[in-house]
């Protein structure tokens, strides 16, 4: 899919709900009111980036917890995301049963995740065999950060994809931080992607900070998917700009230098200049969508704040699929 | 009526199943040309093609961790995992994913599939082609767990598995594959319902809960007692989660005595959980203490044949073991 104004402004849009959703969750935080964060600060463009090469409502997700903004792609709502924040009724992922950014949403086919990683990388391969099995021509989106790399459960679900030629991208957010440990403690390669060589399926890296480099690096691997071609490990080297979560303090393993410095190269002013400067954007426009934006957030904590609780009966349902209640 | 071995009746099911429904599936390791291990799925490559009994890269994570995935897009895999000695690797997508998926989603994605293994032990098999794991994932809500002892009940309780919107661990009695006979009919259906233990033998002197080589096993130790004149009920679990409670308790307000028999290591064992509730449930019908026979609490079943003939128990440690409560 060619990136036209309509669809750049879209993009734009998408990485700063998410940039200022996250921040928001961060003084939720810090303000008592919600028990856990975890962040995608300095991952936006590459999710959306992602996100806008695939057809969403056709093809399918299994993410992982850093994903809002692939997430608010996909088709999650602001509203969503603060009602899973704070746990409360109505959150659509799980009923408020798991933590914040666990993602599911049926509707948009975006698969229930845990917390252990990298369990969902087999899963990924499982709908794409099973799509291949019925003949289909939709594909499968699977992302993961470089530390979860290092499980057995990933390289068994990207050999089976390798094996079998299924239609799997394997995204993998190297944010060179898996909570404190550094990728050189992670892996012997250099990059995540000469991985792909022992597993025999196409691997590349690509500067996760530039939205559009990801889209097309990600269009070429959608094509090769539909096309029958198989699966493609591709790396998007991306920045955490905060610690791992909100229980982690990152000034215990990093220098703030390293911090400031990727605050220069931030991913979503950045593709705000870019926008600017090639005319598909004005500075009007900016303020005006920062504006709505701020109006979204602000709108979407007060309904969560105001939702209530699950009841407790809830907690003891539905353990089997006899158990399932709707409404 | 036909006489069928237990592992003809786990074929004859997989085979009727593939043929009802075209989303079913089979992966596992050896399960294509080969036709498993154990030949359970025999002939079904042939029949179903490469890409409905697919042999599966050796490692049985991955196994488990297909099948999920597919089952969430709407597929119904039938994982066959070639020994229970190997399923703990699967573990993490067994109890963290397939088990979990229908409650973290409050019922928005379901895991419709069968995790098939062969257990236990007295074939030689060692400490790591002998195991009895079914207590691991008995402690797990979110599985159906069933372990079959006849060839009718292989048949019609893996039918019903695989029609289950659930997860369901079938564990398969190995050294019953081929010694356990028994008729099945071939012109009608055979489903057998997850859920409901059965009465196999009717008694009044003592009752014995047991399953699959166990539950064989306390047969042929109740007609050795019998001619003694001990009468024994025998009730075949099946169904281990969800428990049937109310034939047990049935069985045992007859009966006001109550042995667990179990291959598995005796501590913390599926029968614990059985003796947990009889001591809670049945407290004022009972005459004698609730008893279990089980295997010693050593790490695994040795080889060597009196080794392992030591750990197992067989008709006759049975049999001394229900003269014993008789006789409280």
């Amino acid at each position: 899919m060619a990136l036209n104004k309509k669809l750049l402004k879209e993009m734009y849009a998408t990485m700063l709900l998410a940039r200022r959703l996250d921040e928001r969750a961060w003084i939720l935080h810090r303000q008592g009111k919600i028990a856990f964060h975890i962040s995608g600060i300095g991952h936006e463009a590459a999710q959306v980036g992602a996100a806008f090469a695939l057809e969403r409502g056709k093809d399918w997700v299994v993410p992982y917890y850093r994903d809002l903004a692939l997430m608010l792609a996909f088709g999650y709502s602001p509203r969503d995301f603060m009602l899973g924040l704070m746990g409360k009724k109505g959150e659509p992922t799980s009923g408020a049963r798991q933590m914040p950014s666990h993602w599911s949403l049926r509707t948009a086919n975006i698969v229930s995740h845990s917390s252990p990683v990298a369990t969902q990388t087999p899963h990924a391969s499982g709908i794409g065999l099973a799509i291949k099995l019925g003949g289909e021509d939709k594909v499968v989106l699977t992302s993961i950060g470089e530390g979860s790399t290092s499980q057995g459960e990933w390289y068994e679900g990207v050999n089976w994809a390798a094996i079998h030629k299924l239609p799997v991208i394997f995204l993998v957010e190297n944010n060179v931080y898996a909570i404190s440990v550094r990728q050189d403690q992670q892996m012997a390669v250099k990059q995540v992607a000469d991985k792909a060589k022992g597993l025999g399926l196409p691997g590349e890296s690509v500067d996760g900070l530039d939205a559009i480099k990801v889209h097309d690096v990600v269009a070429a691997a959608v094509d090769r998917a539909r096309s029958g071609q198989g699966p493609t490990l591709i790396e998007l080297k991306v920045s955490r700009m905060t610690p791992h979560s909100s229980d982690d303090d990152d000034r215990t393993y990093r220098p703030r230098e390293e911090v400031e410095a990727m605050k220069a190269l931030d991913p979503v002013p950045a593709f705000a200049a870019l926008l600017l400067k090639q005319n598909t954007i004005t500075q009007k426009d900016l303020d005006t969508l920062e504006a709505e934006i701020k109006e979204q957030v602000e709108e979407a904590v007060d309904h969560a704040e105001s939702a209530p609780y699950p009841d407790v009966s809830e907690a003891a349902y539905p353990v089997y699929v006899e158990d399932i209640r709707h409404g | 009526m036909a006489e069928i071995t237990l592992i003809e009746g786990i074929r004859q099911a997989m085979d009727e199943e593939l043929a009802r429904d075209e989303r079913v599936f089979i992966v596992g390791e050896d399960v294509g040309p080969r036709g498993g291990v154990f030949r359970a799925t025999l002939e079904l490559f042939e029949k179903y093609g490469p890409e409905r009994v697919i042999d599966s890269p050796l490692a049985e994570l991955s196994i488990v961790g297909i099948g999920v995935g597919a089952a969430l897009y709407g597929a119904r895999p039938i994982c066959e995992i070639q020994f229970a000695d190997f399923i703990h690797p699967a573990f993490n997508q067994i109890v963290n994913e397939a088990a979990k998926m229908c409650y973290r989603s409050n019922g928005e994605w379901t895991v419709p599939m069968v995790i098939r293994a062969p257990y236990g032990g007295g074939i030689g098999g060692g400490l790591y082609h002998s195991q009895s794991v079914e207590a691991f994932f008995t402690h797990v809500p979110g599985l159906k767990v069933v372990i079959p002892s006849t060839p009718y009940d292989a048949k019609g309780l893996l039918k019903s598995a695989v029609r289950d919107p659930n997860p369901v661990m079938f564990f398969e009695p190995k050294k019953g594959y081929r010694l356990i006979r028994g008729e099945v009919p071939e012109e009608e259906e055979v489903l057998v319902p997850i859920g409901p233990a059965k009465v196999t033998r009717a008694g009044t002197d003592l009752s014995v809960f047991a399953y699959g080589m166990m539950h064989y096993y306390c047969l042929q130790a109740a007609e050795q007692v019998a001619s003694e004149g001990i009468e024994v009920e025998v009730v075949d679990i099946r169904t281990l989660l969800p428990i049937d409670m109310d034939t047990l308790l049935g069985s045992v307000e007859k009966t006001a005595k109550a042995l667990i028999v179990y291959e598995d290591n005796l501590t913390g064992g599926y029968g614990a959980e059985i003796a947990a509730r009889l001591a809670d449930q049945a407290f004022t019908m009972l005459d004698a203490p609730i008893k279990r026979l089980a295997g010693p609490d050593i790490p695994a079943m040795p080889y060597s044949h009196p080794l392992q003939d030591w750990f197992m128990p067989d008709p006759e440690k049975i049999a001394v073991a229900m003269r014993d409560l008789a006789s409280y």
